[in-house]
């Protein structure tokens, strides 16, 4: 009887659509992102994350209403996350049942963004979202969706995050983002053992083993995956089949 | 009506959708007399204590609660809102919660990680008619760094990370939880929909 560790699918939604990027460049529609969310509650999601990819200026309004609409219908927190960049942003979202925000981009270019969140709405709603590179012994912080390096290390980052107010970090590694060849173990760890908040792993993740490696291998709290989830290639089931059988704690699917 | 106390702090939308998904009509009062008409009343809470307790004070509510408490509506509290039922929290000292329980509430120690954030199962120690719908050993989802300690026989239910914690408190015609029912799937709702028969 312990803590359940999390699986996550991540939904990237343009309007009221769920797109996929690999390695972030091209994008492929998926499907409406609502009925995704509610078919990924019923299969037992632990948790959603919705990031909003859209870059046009209609973008606040079209992220709080979508929030709301996604707070009608599903009773497991979900966080959204993709161009937060003002603590009253993050108040729309979580005023209309969204449980957390991430920040990323914006975060970076303003670490006080991250303490005027947390302290306006606490630090469990406070998820600092890192896109990872590698970059020789170490990994540099990249923004703008992977494309802009920042020359800061990721893991001097998430301690200076957490010691502002971030509650989470949710980690993505860029290298492996997309290419199914498993979550970052070295990345993770090197993070988790950094922060004592949770950590998030995300990129990389094709088959349920990937969850094992990751929950055996490091001190994460939740794993994180996108397209196989989307293209069925791999229910939460099997991934929860999968932990259970390794001895890790999930929340069962509901029968 | 159920009446979702709503001092600014909070998931309230959250949890009056999760009414609403069970059928019930829940509304957010913000004015501390309107309480005087709600057949139930929910204090949630979210973040810190200090703040929550700050702003809850600061709106009125508190005479309003302590009213609705003697004449027996049916309480339920959520997380922060739970805690604020006993007298005080360690994360704010100078802030006083209600004292409807007695017990103060204090840091979660030996943890492996704060916040606890994600899916915890329950184990449950009594009874309560607005916890039927919950089951010994369920998952509920738990966000928290800060646990409340009872000085008395009021707890219903525990939860297990770096050591019991408690997770249900209750009394008659009063119900704590620290888990968010709202976001607990089934058996949240399930809670939420008993909680609302008996404001029926």
């Amino acid at each position: 009887m312990t803590l359940a560790k999390r699986v996550i699918p991540c939904l990237d939604v343009r309007g009221d659509k769920v797109v996929k990027s690999v390695r972030f460049v091209d994008t492929k529609e998926v499907g409406d992102a609502i009925v995704l969310a509610e078919r990924y509650d019923a299969a037992g999601a632990d948790e959603l994350l919705f990031l909003d990819i859209n870059a046009s200026h209609e973008r606040r309004q079209t992220m709080v209403g979508f929030a709301a609409r996604v707070a009608d219908r599903i009773f497991i927190p979900f966080t959204v996350g993709g161009g937060i960049d003002s603590a009253d942003l993050a108040a729309e979202l979580l005023r209309v049942g969204a449980d957390k925000v991430a920040v990323n981009s914006a975060a970076v270019r303003d670490p006080s963004l991250i303490g005027e969140i947390a302290g306006r709405f606490g630090s469990q709603a406070t998820v600092l979202s890192i896109d990872a590179r590698r970059s020789g012994a170490a990994w540099e912080v990249v923004i703008d969706g992977g494309r802009v390096g920042t020359g800061s290390d990721v893991v001097a980052w998430a301690r200076d995050a957490v010691g502002r107010g971030a509650g989470e970090i949710l980690l993505n590694s860029i290298d492996r983002d997309g290419t199914k060849l498993g979550f970052d173990l070295e990345l993770t760890q090197a993070v988790a053992d950094a922060v004592d908040v949770p950590v998030i792993a995300s990129g990389g993740a094709s088959a349920a083993e990937d969850f094992v490696a990751l929950f055996r291998g490091t001190g994460a709290d939740a794993g994180l995956a996108a397209s196989v989830f989307h293209y069925e290639e791999l229910t939460i089931a099997q991934v929860k089949d999968a932990l259970a059988e390794a001895g890790i704690p999930v929340r069962p699917v509901a029968a | 009506m159920i009446g979702i106390v709503d001092y600014g702090v909070g998931n309230l939308a959250s949890v009056r959708k999760a009414f609403a998904a069970v059928g019930a009509q829940a509304e957010l009062v913000s004015d501390p007399a309107a309480l005087a008409r709600a057949r139930a009343v929910v204090l949630p809470g979210v973040g810190h204590f200090g703040h929550c307790a700050r702003e809850f004070h600061r709106s009125g509510f508190a005479p309003a609660l302590r009213d609705a408490r003697e004449r027996g509506v049916p309480l339920l509290g959520i997380c922060v809102g739970m805690q604020l039922f006993f007298a005080r929290s360690e994360e704010a000292a100078d802030e006083p919660g209600l004292g409807l329980l007695p017990g103060t509430v204090a840091r979660m120690r030996g943890v492996p990680r704060l916040p606890q954030i994600g899916w915890n199962q329950v184990r449950l120690h009594g009874t309560h008619p607005w916890l039927g719908g919950v089951a010994g050993g369920d998952h509920v989802y738990f966000v928290h760094s800060y646990a409340a300690e009872p000085a008395t026989d009021v707890v219903l239910g525990t939860t297990d990370y770096g050591g019991e914690r408690v997770a249900i408190v209750g009394d008659e015609g009063l119900l704590g939880v620290q888990f968010h029912p709202e976001k607990s799937g089934t058996p949240g709702l399930r809670l939420l929909d008993a909680f609302a028969r008996a404001a029926a």
